[in-house]
């Protein structure tokens, strides 16, 4: 019997691409129908899409490779120490900053504020207008952070003697570096770089850091991956709402600090340092995030991205199959719910490496365990699940250990693939702080926004074209 | 007047919502004129045509949406572009309930509903073809409503159909029945053991009426889009639909519809027919008949059915010319009725084949017969827009749907030209297809009532409906309305025109 009198004999199923009256005739008529929201394919050479194609074998089976890695990491907190000590290629005249590579000139408000600000902590310069004369000199070198291992929230300033998180990723022996999070308000991230600043910044570095840096060696190592999968089931994605993580951190180390250091005052105030800032452990899990995603680089044929970051100007986007080059393309400014007194006008466009979260699976990508924050999403918990339920569309896996309970567990999706990004014309789905246009005004909002498309384009492109190497 | 717009990049809608929201904004006050459309460069056109067309809009490309609106000032166009976003907002919204899953590409429809066997395409016409292979390749028949396929795509799609033994129905196929489940623009007809081939979209959905209203039904209904029955295609579905329904227990009488194939298809249709045992009634609208075979969509739907009942096919031919007595009295009395000069016929179809049809009838009948879409023998149309003596027109075309919705969904082009006919003082007759079913308007009666009323106080108003009393809109309640209004309503398209032809013929002879 052919196919055609198989379909005579059998019950009609239907998916319906398109028009939306169709499917609801079908659905009148009893017939198991589903619809499709249908979108084109992201514009891109007709050429390159076939190019691609054809070699979707050798592709599937390194993006199959890429997300056995990027699952099997195990990122765990092993130490605090100086930049300057750790970082690879970190020097004295370099400051890392946030999203792909940038100059001074086309730098955007907060992250020539977080500079400034830096030169001012690291004592090069006694003034801003000095700070400033010398960043435009030529005379500091800027570099993103993705490029040394490490990640930084919004400006995502790391300079030289900053404290910053050793982290290593047990299961592939990579290492991945971050600043300790300073806190909501005034603050170096977000371009404000006035006294109280540098102070904090000060302070951080001189008793924040040794306190930590005992504690966590006498605990040892922590489990990162773990706590974050507690979170998630306490409300936190880990990019916009760190509560339950930062509070599951502070359980494990608040022993280990009253146990290693032996002034109560210092303990008392390192405490109450990590227990007023929700945020805390926001850069413990952009960390994690690239701990666990540089061990994937330098997959040959893997369209899987490894890297989503911003720099207030760009968004840039990396691949592990495409080694170290970068595809940008303006950041876009996010929708976001503003705090009183400030609007849209005044937003920055989108900043910060804390997308990694995102690239890893986390963060947008797992809203759906969030409820507490969706009125960021446009404030129905429908609404979260099917953000998260439409990144499965451009993801090559769901996450082993991070899970949404409200989506029966499953596990978040992880390995965003660049090929689908194209196809389906879905962009990934970004949870995300607003930092004000002007330096040193600090946090204006929070939101949610679609990553721009040139950054993928172009991904594409620069993917199709590696396929053509030896 | 002032046109202002902007560009929303890589946000894409479905034509039909943004058509929608076109309707809303174009209904803001001080808003003369709007548009919403995706920024091809055939939009482009159209935008530039109705004068809406602003230079920055030259920058956008294919999944780019164009706004633009022609307002009385700055203000109310301002007014009307941030309203924008809100319509289109509420458009998607209404079709998303909350844990509802929308899978955004087949193969995210696919883990849902594994099981499926069908596609129903109906996206942008240059994405179509290749969503349609993509569906092919994973095992499922398609039904392909989208038109504007490219020709070498069609024949590589059925070329792989054949091969797969999939039902490839498409590119531009309006309707089809499969297993009694009416998809897109179809009727709900009764189940039966007639099945149809047919490559003309209304063509199949009125010998089905027929056949359901007579007491018969379908064993199914497969279109194969206009193209099919044409050199380069050959024929392919054409000839593996018939196959099929040869193979089908179900299927005791085969039913052919389409426009004249071409000779060499024609001679690879018979050669499979030739073989067949079940009877076949088979129309080719158009085709110069030798004799035997239906002349009608009506006749050829009467023949399957008296077959169906193990009658002979003329039956059909006795009991409409019993039917058809009856009309010449008519005709008399409704041309009495005619003020002097008003003596010239004007169809105005919303179904291609039915235009064709009326011009087969009216080639024997009217002198001075023209359509913009004519057959041999009729004479072209300088301006669609204009009706020269007798006309036809098919409003279908695409010089009337480009950017706007099948005439068939949205009466509103139509009911204009109804009156301005009325208004012309040589129109005796106006000729009116009025199509039922699935995807048709919801209310055809309540859309045409109103012009209706006023255009049959100066002419008569002729109409036949195709549709069923299963139908949405349901038949009987759709024909008294249209009594109501002053039509004189017919049971078929073919009824219709020997009424109307006649009715002219009569007032020649005055």
């Amino acid at each position: 019997m052919t196919a055609i009198n198989q379909l005579f004999r059998s019950e009609l199923k239907v998916i319906n691409l398109g028009l939306a009256g169709f499917k609801q005739a079908l659905d009148d008529a009893r017939v198991p129908a589903v619809q499709v929201d249908w979108k084109p394919s992201v514009e891109v050479d007709p050429k390159l899409l076939q190019w691609v194609r054809a070699r979707q074998p050798a592709i599937e089976q390194a993006n199959a490779k890429a997300v056995k890695v990027i699952l099997s990491g195990m990122p765990q907190l092993v130490g605090l120490e100086r930049a300057l000590d750790v970082i690879p290629g970190m020097k004295p005249d370099i400051l890392l900053h946030a999203g792909p590579p940038i100059t001074w000139d086309r730098m955007c408000g907060p992250m020539r504020g977080a500079i400034i600000g830096a030169l001012l902590y690291e004592r090069k310069a006694r003034t801003p207008e000095e700070a400033q004369r010398l960043a435009a000199s030529g005379a500091i070198e800027f570099s993103p952070c993705h490029e040394h291992a490490a990640v930084g929230p919004m400006a995502g300033i790391i300079s030289p003697s900053m404290p910053v998180f050793v982290l290593k990723n047990e299961a592939h022996g990579n290492r991945a570096y971050a600043t300790l999070n300073e806190g909501l308000g005034k603050v170096l991230r977000y371009g404000a770089y006035n006294e109280p600043v540098i102070q904090r910044l000060d302070w951080m570095q001189n008793t924040l850091c040794p306190v930590l840096k005992k504690a966590v060696a006498k605990l040892g190592t922590i489990d990162l991956k773990n706590l974050i999968a507690q979170a998630l089931h306490m409300g936190d994605e880990v990019h916009n709402r760190n509560r339950a993580a930062t509070s599951l951190f502070y359980r494990t180390v608040a022993p280990a600090i009253v146990k290693t250091c032996s002034e109560p005052a210092i303990v008392a105030e390192v405490l109450e340092f990590i227990n007023q800032n929700d945020h805390f452990f926001l850069n413990l899990s952009m960390a994690a995030s690239k701990a666990t995603l540089d061990a994937a680089r330098g997959i040959k044929h893997s369209s899987i991205v490894v890297v989503m970051a911003r720099n207030g100007t760009d968004f840039g986007v990396q691949l592990a199959g495409t080694g170290n080059q970068w595809f940008t393309g303006p950041a876009e400014v996010p929708d976001a719910l503003y705090f009183p007194g400030y609007s849209k006008a005044d937003a920055n466009p989108d900043i910060g490496d804390s997308a990694i979260t995102e690239t890893n699976g986390l963060g947008g990508f797992a809203i759906a365990a969030a409820p507490a924050i969706v009125q960021f999403v446009g404030g129905s918990s429908d609404d979260a699940l099917r953000y998260t339920r439409q990144m499965y569309e451009i993801t090559a896996a769901e996450n082993n250990i991070y899970q949404i309970p409200s989506l029966n567990f499953r596990g978040t999706p992880t390995g965003i693939d660049v090929r689908k990004v194209i196809e389906k014309n879905i962009l990934p789905f970004i949870d995300t702080g607003v930092a004000h246009k002007e330096p040193g005004i600090g946090q204006i909002g929070a939101g949610v926004l679609n990553a721009p498309v040139e950054p993928f384009q172009k991904a594409f492109e620069g993917f199709a074209k590696s396929l053509s190497k030896k | 007047m002032i046109v202002a717009g902007q560009i929303k990049k890589g946000a894409y809608f479905d034509s039909v919502t943004l058509m929608r929201v076109g309707k809303e904004l174009t209904g803001l006050p001080g808003v003369a004129d709007a548009a919403v459309v995706m920024g091809t460069k055939s939009n482009q056109a159209i935008l530039n045509s109705s004068g809406l067309l602003i230079p920055k809009f030259n920058a956008a490309g294919d999944t780019d949406l164009l706004i633009a609106v022609k307002a009385k000032g700055a203000k109310a166009a301002e007014t009307a572009l941030a309203a924008v976003d809100g319509l289109l907002g509420k458009a998607t919204r209404k079709t998303v309930t909350g844990g509802e899953i929308r899978p955004a590409s087949l193969e995210g429809a696919l883990k849902v509903l594994p099981e499926a066997n069908l596609a129903l395409i109906s996206v942008a016409g240059r994405y179509a073809g290749e969503v349609a292979m993509r569906a092919l390749e994973s095992g499922l028949h398609v039904m392909l409503f989208s038109d504007n396929v490219a020709l070498e795509q069609e024949i590589a799609l059925k070329q792989f159909g054949r091969k797969r033994g999939l039902l490839v129905m498409g590119p531009d196929c309006g309707t089809a029945i499969i297993n009694g489940v009416p998809l897109a623009f179809a009727n709900a007809v009764s189940r039966g053991n007639i099945g149809i081939v047919a490559a003309a979209g209304t063509g199949l959905q009125e010998v089905s009426c027929i056949i359901s209203n007579a007491g018969a039904g379908i064993s199914q209904a497969i279109g194969t889009g206009g193209r099919d029955v044409k050199e380069e295609v050959g024929g392919i579905m054409f000839i593996e639909a018939l196959k099929a329904l040869a193979k089908d227990e179900q299927t005791q009488v085969i039913l052919l519809v389409s426009k004249p194939p071409h000779p060499q298809v024609l001679n690879r249709i018979e050669k499979v027919t030739r073989t067949i045992r079940k009877p076949i009634i088979t129309l080719f609208i158009g085709a110069t008949t030798d004799g035997g075979g239906p002349a009608t969509l009506e006749e050829a739907a009467l023949q399957a059915v008296a077959l169906a009942r193990g009658q002979k096919p003329d039956e059909a031919a006795r009991q409409l010319a019993a039917r058809d007595e009856g009309l010449g009295k008519l005709a008399k009395r409704e041309a009495a009725k005619r003020k002097k000069g008003r003596k010239y016929l004007r169809g105005l179809f919303s179904g291609g084949t039915f235009c064709a049809e009326a011009q087969v009838l009216f080639k024997n009948m009217l002198a001075d017969l023209y359509s913009n879409v004519p057959l041999r023998g009729v004479k072209r149309l300088g301006d669609s827009l204009r009706s020269q003596r007798n006309t036809v027109i098919d409003l279908g075309e695409d010089e009337f749907t480009v950017g706007r919705p099948h005439p068939m969904i949205d009466y509103s082009l139509r009911n204009r030209r109804i009156l301005e006919e009325a208004a012309d003082t040589e129109t005796a007759v106006i000729l009116l297809d009025v199509v039922l079913g699935y995807g048709a308007n919801p209310d055809p009666a309540a859309e045409l009532a109103s012009v209706v009323r006023q255009a049959a106080r100066k002419v008569a108003v002729v109409c036949s409906i195709t549709g069923t009393d299963q139908d949405p809109q349901n038949r009987s309640r759709t024909e008294m309305a249209l009594r109501k209004a002053g039509a004189i309503v017919m049971p078929s398209n073919a009824a219709a025109c020997k009424l109307a032809g006649q009715i002219i013929q009569c007032l020649g002879d005055q």
